[in-house]
C-alpha cells in the first residue's frame, strides 16, 4: 500500500514532464504545409499507382505534358507548349517545353518522353518489369512514340481516342525523369524524380512523405518551404489531429465533421463536386426491370434530396443523369434530376405490371467513391417499400461485391449499388453502357442495357476530334440514357477539405487531385 | 532447462509451417484478388488477367506456395506489391513499432495489475478493494478504442499536452523523450484491459496464499506485515501469475489491431488489416509468420519464467 502511495505522484510527475514540451503537439512549423492524408502512399512511381491518395502527393512532384486547367477539367499546355492533332485523330504531334529539367538534373526532351510510354506498353522494354502499370491501359491505343527533334514527339493511336489528351492530363501520365528509373529500377517508387513544383526529399514509411521546395520550377517557385504528407487512416484520429494543429490541411472530411468546422473560426472549408457519380444498376435481363416504367419508377420513387442532405450531410449532390456536372463542357444543363413522385412511381410500376416480386439488392459495406452505401442502400429500400417494392438487401464486403456484381448481375440480383470517378466523360459510358460492353465481352455494362442509338453516339465521340462535336454528341447520349433509367442515377460526391485560417490561396479541383503550387501560409 | 527450451523452438517449425499454409489457403479462398483490389473499378478481365502476369499470380497455387517457401528458406520474404518495398523490411519496422507499444503495455499492465491485485486482496472488503475492483471492473469492460478516442480528446485535443497521434513528431523530434509522449496514451489504453485481468487474478491468488499456514508462521515470527505481504506472499502468488501475463502478452498483440488505427501507431497489426483488404498475400504471410512466432515465444518465456519462480516445475 505504502509503495503505491509513492508510486501514483511518480507516475503523475512522469506525465507532466513528458507533457512539458509541447509546442511540436500544438502548432506546425512555418511555412511548411503539412497535410492529413487518408493512408500511407503505395508508391511514388505515377505509372504504378491508382489510388487518388497518391495522385495528390504525385501531381506536386511531376508534371504531364498537359494538365488541367485551374477548376475545371478542360486541358492545358504543361510540359509540352503546343500540339496538334491530326485530321484523322491518329497523330499528336507535342512540342516541348524548352529548358526544363528533371529534379535530378536531367534533361526533359523527346526521348525522356518516350522513355515514359514505352516503359509502360512495350514488354520488351529494358525497364518494363519496374511495374506492375496497373493504369497503363489509358494509353493502349498508343501504337508508337516517336523522338521527332530534341523537343518534338509524336504519338501515333491505332485508332482514333478523343480521350487521349485528358489521359495525358492523369496521373498515369505524368512524365517520370529516366534516369532515376536506370539508377533505382523497382525502387524507383521511393526514389521518385519529376520536373514538378516540389521535389522529392524524404519517405519515412508510415509516417511522412516530405517534398521541398523546387527553386528551378519553369512556372516559378512555390512560396512553401516544403509539403508533408502524413498518412492517418482513421478518420477520427484525422479530425483530432487537425483540431489540436497538428495539421494545416486535411482531405476526406467526414461529413459530421464537416459541420463543425465550418462553424469553426480558426478553419476554412473547401468543397467541390468532382466527376463521380453515385448510381444503382438495374438488370435489364429478366426482373421487373425489364420493363422502362419499373426502372423510371425507381428513380421516381427514391428520395435523393433527403439522401443527399441526411444520409450524406450535405456532402453530395443530386445527380441527374451519366455524366457527372464536372464535366462542364460535355454535360447536358437541360436534364432535370428525377423528381420524388412517389404517386408517380406507384403509376409506373402499375403500368409495368409489376406485382410485388422481391426485388434482390446488392448492396457493399465500403469502397472506393462508396461513400455511406450501407446507410444509403437501407434509405433506397425504405423509399421503394413506400410505393409497394418489396426489397430484399444483400450485404459484401467490397472485393467480393465487385467479384459478384462486375461478372453480371444475371441470376443474382435485380439491383446494386456502384460508384465511378473518372477523369473523362467517355470513360463511364464506354465501359458500362454499351452493348459491346457487356460483362461476357470484357465490360462492366452488369446490367444488360442495349440501346443501338447509345452505342452509336458513343462510338462516334470517342472517334471525334472536335471538342464542340463531341460534347453534342455526349449531351445526346445523356438524354437517352436519362430517359431509358438503365441506372437509378442518385448522387455526384462533394470532396471536402479543410485547412487552417493560415493557408491562403488553396482552392480543390473538380479532378480531386490536390494542387499545392500557390498555395502560403502565414 | 536447455534442452527444453530447444524442444520448444523445434516444435516451433510445424507450427509455423502449417499456419502459413493455413493463412495461404483462406487468402486464396477469399473472394477478390489483388488485381481487382489494385484495379477497383477499372477491373475488367482482360486487365486482371494482364496484371496477374505482371505480379505472377497466375500461376498455379501448389507451385505459388512452394516457390514463397523457397525463397523464404533463402530468408527472401517476397516484395508487396501493395507498398512496392520488400516484405521482409515492411514487417520488422512494422513489428519493431508494435514490440515498442504492445511491450510498454504489458509492462505498465504487470506493474499496474499487480499492485492493485495485492492491495486489495490485503484490503479485502475494505474500502480500497471496492474502489481498485470497482475502476477494475470499468477498465475490463471499456472498449479500448473508444477509451483511446477519449484520451486524445482530453489530452490531445482539449488539454494539447501530448500529440493525438503518429510515433514521433512530423518536423524535428525522432528522439527518446518524443517517442515516449507519443507512447504514453496508446500505451495506456492497451494496458487497461490487461490490468484488469492481472489484478483481478492477483487479488484471487494472493487471497489464497494469505491463507496458508506459512503465511501465519510468518506473522507469528513477528515478521513485518510489508515483509510478509511483499515477500513472502506476493512471491508465491506470482507463479500463478505470470503465465497470465504470458497470455496477455498475446492479448495485447491483438488487441493493438485497434489502438495502432485509432492512435497512427505503425505498428503490424494496422498493417496486417490492410494487407488483408487489399490481399498482398506476401505481406499478410510475412506478418503473420513474425505475430505468430513472437506469440509462441512470449508463451515460452512466462513458461520459463514460471518454472525459475516455481523450483517444483523444475525437473
Amino acid at each position: 500500500m505504502r509503495c503505491a502511495k509513492h508510486l501514483f505522484p511518480m507516475a503523475a510527475a512522469a506525465m507532466m514532464v513528458l507533457a512539458y514540451p509541447s509546442e511540436s503537439a500544438a502548432q506546425t512549423p512555418p511555412n511548411v504545409l503539412i497535410v492529413g492524408q487518408i493512408a500511407e502512399p503505395q508508391s511514388l512511381d505515377p505509372h504504378a499507382v491508382t489510388a487518388v491518395n497518391d495522385f495528390r502527393i504525385l501531381m506536386n512532384v511531376y508534371d504531364g505534358l498537359v494538365r488541367y486547367a485551374d477548376g475545371t477539367l478542360e486541358v492545358e499546355p504543361a510540359l509540352a507548349e503546343s500540339w496538334e492533332v491530326s485530321e484523322d485523330g491518329l497523330t499528336y504531334r507535342f512540342e516541348l517545353r524548352d529548358g526544363v529539367t528533371f529534379h535530378d538534373g536531367a534533361p526533359l526532351n523527346a526521348e525522356a518522353v518516350k522513355f515514359n510510354f514505352d516503359r509502360m506498353l512495350d514488354e520488351e522494354h529494358p525497364y518494363h518489369d519496374t511495374g506492375p502499370f496497373p493504369l497503363s491501359f489509358f494509353f493502349s491505343a498508343i501504337e508508337n512514340v516517336e523522338a521527332v527533334d530534341e523537343l518534338t514527339v509524336e504519338f501515333t493511336l491505332s485508332e482514333p481516342y478523343a480521350p487521349f489528351l485528358s489521359n495525358l492530363a492523369y496521373p498515369t501520365g505524368l512524365i517520370v525523369s529516366p534516369a532515376a528509373v536506370e539508377q533505382h529500377g523497382e525502387d524507383f517508387g521511393r526514389n521518385p524524380s519529376g520536373t514538378g513544383a516540389y521535389r522529392f526529399e524524404e519517405w519515412a514509411s508510415n509516417q511522412r512523405v516530405v517534398v521541398t521546395r523546387n527553386e528551378d520550377y519553369w512556372g516559378g517557385a512555390p512560396e512553401l518551404e516544403a509539403v508533408v504528407f502524413r498518412p492517418i487512416t482513421d478518420a477520427n484520429t484525422r479530425v483530432a489531429e487537425m483540431l489540436s494543429g497538428g495539421l494545416d490541411l486535411m482531405v476526406e472530411v467526414p461529413p459530421d465533421a464537416m459541420n463543425d468546422f465550418r462553424q469553426a473560426d480558426d478553419f476554412q472549408v473547401y468543397e467541390q463536386a468532382g466527376p463521380h457519380l453515385w448510381f444503382l444498376i438495374l438488370n435489364m435481363r429478366e426482373g421487373p426491370f425489364t420493363e422502362k416504367a419499373a426502372r423510371q419508377a425507381v428513380n421516381y420513387a427514391i428520395d435523393k434530396q433527403t439522401l443527399v442532405e441526411d444520409v450524406l450531410q450535405g456532402t453530395a449532390d443530386v445527380a441527374s443523369g451519366p455524366i457527372a456536372p464536372a464535366f462542364a463542357w460535355a454535360y447536358n444543363e437541360e436534364l432535370e434530376p428525377y423528381p420524388y413522385d412517389p404517386e408517380r412511381a406507384r403509376q409506373l410500376l402499375e403500368e409495368a405490371g409489376y406485382e410485388g416480386d422481391t426485388v434482390t439488392f446488392y448492396v457493399t459495406e465500403g469502397g472506393s467513391g462508396m461513400l455511406d452505401p450501407v446507410a444509403m442502400g437501407t434509405a433506397i429500400q425504405a423509399d421503394l417499400a413506400e410505393v409497394g417494392m418489396n426489397v430484399e438487401i444483400e450485404t459484401y464486403e467490397w472485393n467480393t461485391f465487385l467479384d459478384r456484381v462486375n461478372p453480371g448481375l444475371e441470376g443474382k440480383a435485380d439491383m446494386a449499388e456502384m460508384a465511378w470517378m473518372t477523369n473523362d466523360p467517355d470513360t463511364l459510358p464506354f465501359l458500362t453502357l454499351r452493348t459491346e460492353a457487356f460483362p461476357e465481352s470484357g465490360g462492366f455494362n452488369s446490367g444488360y442495357y442495349s440501346n443501338e442509338e447509345v452505342d452509336e453516339l458513343l462510338n462516334q465521340a470517342r472517334a471525334s476530334t472536335d471538342p464542340e462535336e463531341r460534347a453534342e454528341l455526349y449531351r445526346q447520349m445523356q438524354e437517352i440514357v436519362y430517359e431509358d433509367a438503365p441506372w437509378a442515377f442518385i448522387a455526384n460526391w462533394k470532396q471536402g477539405a479543410v485547412t487552417t485560417a493560415a493557408v491562403q490561396n488553396f482552392g480543390l479541383q473538380p479532378s480531386f487531385f490536390l494542387m499545392l503550387h500557390d498555395v502560403t501560409k502565414q | 532447462m536447455a534442452a527444453y527450451i530447444l524442444k520448444r523452438l523445434l516444435a516451433l517449425v510445424p507450427v509455423l509451417l502449417g499456419l502459413t499454409l493455413i493463412v495461404f489457403l483462406i487468402m486464396a479462398a477469399i473472394p477478390g484478388d489483388p488485381a481487382t483490389a489494385i484495379l477497383g473499378s477499372y477491373a475488367t478481365p482482360e486487365n486482371v488477367e494482364r496484371l496477374n502476369q505482371q505480379l505472377g499470380l497466375n500461376r498455379p497455387l501448389p507451385e505459388q506456395y512452394l516457390l514463397w517457401l523457397g525463397n523464404l528458406l533463402e530468408g527472401d520474404f517476397g516484395r508487396s506489391y501493395s507498398l512496392n518495398r520488400p516484405v521482409l523490411d515492411e514487417v520488422l519496422e512494422r513489428f519493431s513499432a508494435t514490440l515498442i507499444l504492445a511491450g510498454s503495455a504489458l509492462i505498465l499492465a504487470s506493474i499496474f495489475g499487480l499492485l492493485a491485485g495485492i492491495v486489495s486482496a490485503v484490503r479485502q472488503f475494505g474500502w480500497t478493494d471496492r474502489i481498485v475492483t470497482f475502476f477494475v471492473l470499468i477498465g475490463l469492460s471499456t472498449p479500448s478504442f473508444f477509451l483511446g478516442l477519449l484520451l486524445i480528446l482530453v489530452f490531445a485535443v482539449n488539454l494539447g499536452l501530448l500529440p493525438a497521434s503518429g510515433m514521433y513528431a512530423i518536423y524535428g523530434g525522432g528522439d527518446l523523450p518524443d517517442l515516449l509522449r507519443h507512447l504514453l496514451l496508446p500505451a495506456v489504453t492497451l494496458a487497461v484491459v490487461a490490468t484488469g485481468v492481472i489484478a483481478r487474478l492477483t487479488r484471487t491468488a494472493m487471497l489464497e496464499v494469505l491463507r496458508q499456514d506459512y503465511i501465519r508462521t510468518a506473522r507469528a515470527k513477528g515478521l513485518s506485515e510489508r515483509r510478509v505481504v511483499y515477500l513472502h506472499a506476493a512471491k508465491a502468488a506470482l507463479v500463478a501469475v505470470v503465465p497470465v501475463i504470458g497470455i496477455q502478452a498475446g492479448f495485447v498483440l491483438g488487441g493493438a489491431v485497434y489502438i495502432e488505427t485509432v492512435f497512427q501507431w505503425p505498428g503490424i497489426g494496422a498493417m496486417l488489416v490492410k494487407a488483408i483488404s487489399t490481399r498482398d498475400i506476401l505481406l499478410v504471410q510475412g506478418g503473420v509468420l513474425v505475430v505468430a512466432a513472437s506469440y509462441v515465444l512470449f508463451n515460452l518465456a512466462a513458461d520459463v519464467a514460471q518454472s525459475s519462480l516455481d523450483p517444483r516445475l523444475r525437473r
